[in-house]
């Protein structure tokens, strides 16, 4: 067993896990954290999005030892509070971009990693930036306005509607 | 609350607070105290007989607490078919038993043999891969075709072919069909491939056996659409476990498309182990599991033929098809290539001979069930093509050869030669609209502007008709189904005024927590904040069948209006009392009931108040409290209807495909969200067009999945979809149930793979090459480029 230690949503978190221990289970099985989910083992569908230090990383594919010390946010860090949501879980409840709720949490770390590095992304930066995010319900159409909404642009002038 | 705002209103969903802020509570997310992990040792041959299965390595390996194959589970049942058919002849189907574990043979990659029981999901896993089996390998049966003409070799030895039924729909009509046939003035004939999909709802399946040493009762955590439905299996055929000793949990699910639907193996295991260890079991399916072992979807090799008279009236339509069923027989797949595929065959047409013959064959693949459409999808599709090509025979516009042979509005209800009676519908009002916001005037300028870039531009329209609200237990019953599928809800009005809804239907996408209690709340006239659905759990609800078959609103959302007026009457008996006018004819509005004639009224919270605390109540002619439960059993399908516009560019110089915009025009009858319901229809455009261009579950000559991963099988991503346009005002209402409500979940994945390929042959032919009739799916650039330059 090896000691890792990291901050996840603000807090010091410190377990004993096997050294083949991934982060995601790390974070679901370990610190309860289980909005973050497991969609593949390919590391295809970006279910396990996660931000370590900043950048949006697919947890199923990173050791926990890897991330020692690592600033890690998870889908539940995202809103300052119960009630006062982050921009993109707002947009993703106003345009109705998810369903099942399954993908929403990797779909919604890769949207706020994209906003990060491009606060205005075009509908195709969008949609190639989401290119990791498997989702089987929305068809996209509706995440794609969400995102761009969340970024302040006018959704309504995209959508062929 | 003013009614009018509730129903047609595109409410936010409740859902998605705890989905958005990772509050989901998925079965995965559960952990119980002292939970232990299974892990399944599955086959890696096609087709085997099991000789022996080594389990001393893995017994003695760290954490290993049980061991289960085959033998274990001879004693137990079978996962049952839900569906008889018979063949042309009148024989039943072959129905060979599909155990828990594999035993004497494996019959498809993936097929488990045996599982571990462990401290963690690593351990059992490790020990899995520990077990050894000695699987003398069988030749394999792949091709439908080799299954037909080879019944020395089969899937199952018990039985005498690989061919489960020969069904004819209807038999009767096969003679006028053949006769009109060869005496047409024209015959279109296409032959065509409905490709193999793995349905892949994003969360993979996962099941929690938790028996209970002190009751003797069990429960069953598990990722299904329908948590009765899996119980009565569970109980009558499989485990023998009562159902009230058994309870199913379905909680937040992560998509299903018809793959959750089905009794698994694994959650038998994970019961018959928990028992055994006395402490809960959990397995986790691995997305490439899931591939293995989740039903998968068509699968259909079919020879349609269309025949005309020379201005297009069609004259009869005759289709031969096999089915792909897969090593075994899983819940409804018997049901899916015939009763909800040869039903639909007449389309939205008057075309007075139909008949469809098919060929159900087992093959060593993984099973094939109902996904997305299930059967529709495959009828849309064959008829669809056909009246394409046969348009571009007769130099008819694609649009116009449809709108010659529509059903009118005037001729409903329209009984189909296919034996549906078509309650109501408006094709050509729903074909209008579509040529408005698909703006097909301007298709030309588009055209020449992908031309003037080096591409090649398409238009493809398809029309389609589904049958959904699923469905009448007398006429399933009829035609073979071992269920009823009516739906049920229960109205629980609490003390001081707010509502509990429980009810048969599962939401898992669907977001039935926001639509359902906007039927309630129209009618009570109480804000929808006061209302809460639940759903999922056996020892919660009423007996209801689950969700598929875009039968939710339909079927469930009646059974919820029913309870919901048997709560209204008893409620406005119980204010005729309060009024002092026992025998008075009490009207109900908004929330307050009122004596009819008179002044006199009392609200809502006052006589709810009364029925829970009775002081002072006529116990001798009403009953205390204000809970009522309604079984819905509708007595025809409902019928949506669509019309869709596809257009592509395709690149010449390598075949690849790009839609360029998608158009769906839908009567749905009445839309109680819109917003919901337009989400339904851009995630069932999605998983066609994806069925269309990019999925295929591939097997080789050996029976090994080529593309059981994300890396092999391509799902739709972001940046292979366009934006939808999409409408559903040209409605016409349900003529049978209460809402007037049709079903939306299906119908994009029906009517968007024709538009699709018919776009691409439209593109194609333009360019010169009008030899090019037909490309099965998937339409991947290497079929496109072929079909573009091979000679």
């Amino acid at each position: 067993m090896t000691k890792v230690s990291m901050t996840v949503n603000g807090k010091a978190v410190a377990r004993d896990v096997e050294a083949r221990r991934m982060l995601v289970d790390y974070l679901r099985q370990d610190l309860d954290l289980t909005g973050t989910h497991v969609g593949c083992d390919t590391s295809q569908c970006g279910a396990c999005v996660v931000h370590v230090n900043g950048k949006a990383v697919k947890a199923c594919t990173m050791l926990a030892a890897e991330a020692e010390g690592a600033k890690v946010t998870t889908i539940e860090g995202m809103a300052s509070s119960d009630d006062d949501l982050h921009r993109l879980q707002v947009a993703f409840n106003d345009h109705h971009g998810l369903q099942c709720g399954f993908c929403t949490p990797g779909m919604i770390m890769s949207a706020a990693a994209l906003l990060s590095e491009n606060p205005t992304p075009s509908e195709a930066e969008i949609r190639h930036y989401l290119e990791g995010n498997i989702c089987r319900c929305t068809g996209y159409h509706n995440i794609v306005k969400a995102v761009l909404a969340a970024s302040g642009q006018d959704s309504a002038a995209l959508a062929a509607e | 609350m003013p009614k009018d705002s509730v129903i047609g209103d595109g409410q936010k969903r409740r859902e998605d607070k705890r989905f958005t802020t990772g509050k989901g509570k998925y079965t995965d997310d559960i952990i119980l105290r002292h939970q232990t992990y299974a892990a399944f040792a599955r086959s890696e041959v096609a087709h085997g007989r099991i000789r022996g299965i080594d389990t001393s390595a893995a017994e003695s390996m760290p954490g290993v607490l049980a061991i289960f194959t085959g033998d274990d589970f001879v004693e137990v049942g079978g996962n049952p078919a839900g569906w008889l058919i018979h063949s042309r002849d009148g024989t039943p189907m072959t129905e060979p038993k599909r155990p828990v574990l594999a035993h004497g043979k494996v019959r498809h990659v993936g097929d488990a043999y045996a599982a571990v029981i462990a401290e963690t999901p690593e351990q059992a896993r490790d020990a899995a891969e520990a077990i050894v089996a000695d699987i003398e390998d069988l030749p394999s049966i792949v091709k439908m075709a080799d299954a037909v003409a080879n019944s020395d070799n089969r899937v199952h030895d018990e039985v005498d072919s690989n061919i489960c039924f020969d069904w004819g729909w209807v038999e009767d009509n096969r003679a006028a069909v053949d006769e009109a046939i060869k005496n047409a003035p024209h015959v279109t004939t296409l032959e065509l491939v409905n490709n193999r999909l793995s349905p892949n709802p994003m969360e993979p399946r996962c099941s929690i056996g938790d028996y209970d040493t002190g009751t003797g009762d069990y429960t069953l955590y598990t990722t299904s659409q329908n948590p009765h439905l899996t119980r009565l299996l569970i109980s009558a055929f499989v485990m023998g476990i009562p159902e009230h000793k058994l309870r199913v949990v379905a909680p937040d699910v992560g998509g299903g498309f018809g793959s959750k639907i089905y009794h698994y193996g694994e959650e038998a295991l994970v019961l018959a182990a928990s028992k055994k260890l006395g402490r809960p079991v959990k397995w986790t399916s691995s997305r490439s599991e899931a591939f293995l072992t989740d039903a998968h979807g068509r699968d259909h090799v079919t020879t349609i033929e269309l025949a005309t008279e020379k201005d297009g009236s069609f004259i009869a339509v005759r289709t031969e098809t096999m089915a792909n069923l897969g090593a075994y027989l899983s819940n409804f797949a018997t049901a899916t290539p015939t009763f909800l595929h040869g039903t639909l065959m007449a389309g939205n047409y008057t075309v007075p001979n139909v008949y469809v013959n098919v060929k159900g064959v087992f093959t060593n693949t993984v099973p094939v069930d109902a996904y997305r459409g299930a059967g529709r999808p495959e009828a849309t599709y064959s008829l669809e093509r056909v009246i394409d090509k046969c348009a571009r025979e007769l130099g008819i516009d694609p649009i116009e050869i449809r709108r010659r042979n529509y059903i009118k509005p005037d001729q409903f209800p329209y009984t189909t030669p296919v034996a549906l009676e078509y309650d109501t519908g408006n094709y050509d009002a729903v074909m209008d609209k579509l040529e408005e916001i698909a703006d097909l005037q301007g298709f030309d300028a588009r055209r020449k502007e992908s031309e003037a870039n080096g591409k090649l531009r398409g238009l493809g329209i398809a029309s389609y008709i589904e049958a959904c609200g699923i469905a009448p237990s007398n006429l399933v019953g009829a035609l073979g189904g071992r269920v009823g599928l009516y739906d049920a809800a229960t109205v629980r009005v609490n003390p001081t005024g707010n509502v509990a809804v429980m009810v048969g239907a599962h939401s898992h996408g669907q977001g039935h927590e926001t639509t359902f209690p906007q039927i309630v709340a129209e009618r009570l006239g109480i804000p929808v904040e006061n209302i809460e659905i639940v759903h999922g759990d056996t020892a919660r609800i009423p007996f209801g069948m689950g969700t598929y078959g875009s039968r939710s609103l339909a079927v469930c959302g009646s059974a919820v209006v029913r309870a919901t007026e048997k709560v209204i009457d008893k409620a406005k008996k119980i204010a005729a009392f309060m009024m002092e006018s026992p025998d008075g004819e009490v009207e109900f509005d908004d929330g307050v009931f009122s004596l009819k004639g008179t002044n006199k009224n009392v609200p809502w919270g006052d006589v709810v108040l009364k029925a829970y605390i009775p002081h002072d109540f006529p116990i001798e002619m009403i009953e205390p409290g204000l809970e009522e439960t309604a079984f819905y059993d509708p007595v025809n399908f409902t019928y949506p209807s669509g019309a869709y516009a596809c257009e592509v560019e395709v690149d010449p110089a390598t075949g690849k495909v790009e839609v360029k915009s998608f158009a769906a025009a839908d009567d749905f009858g009445v839309v109680i969200n819109p917003m919901i319901v337009e989400g339904q229809v851009h995630g069932g455009l999605a998983q066609g067009i994806g069925q269309a261009l990019l999925e295929h579950a591939v097997y080789d000559a050996d029976g090994q999945f080529m593309s059981a991963s994300y890396m092999d099988y391509s799902m739709p991503r972001a940046d292979d979809l366009p934006m939808y346009r999409v409408d559903h005002s040209a409605l016409t209402p349900c003529t049978h149930n209460p809402l007037g409500v049709k079903g939306c979940g299906e119908a994009g994945a029906i009517g968007s793979p024709p538009a699709l390929v018919n776009a691409v042959i439209d593109a194609i032919q333009h360019s010169g090459r009008t030899d090019v009739t037909h490309i099965d799916m998937p339409l991947t650039p290497a079929r496109v480029w072929s079909a573009l330059h091979d000679k």
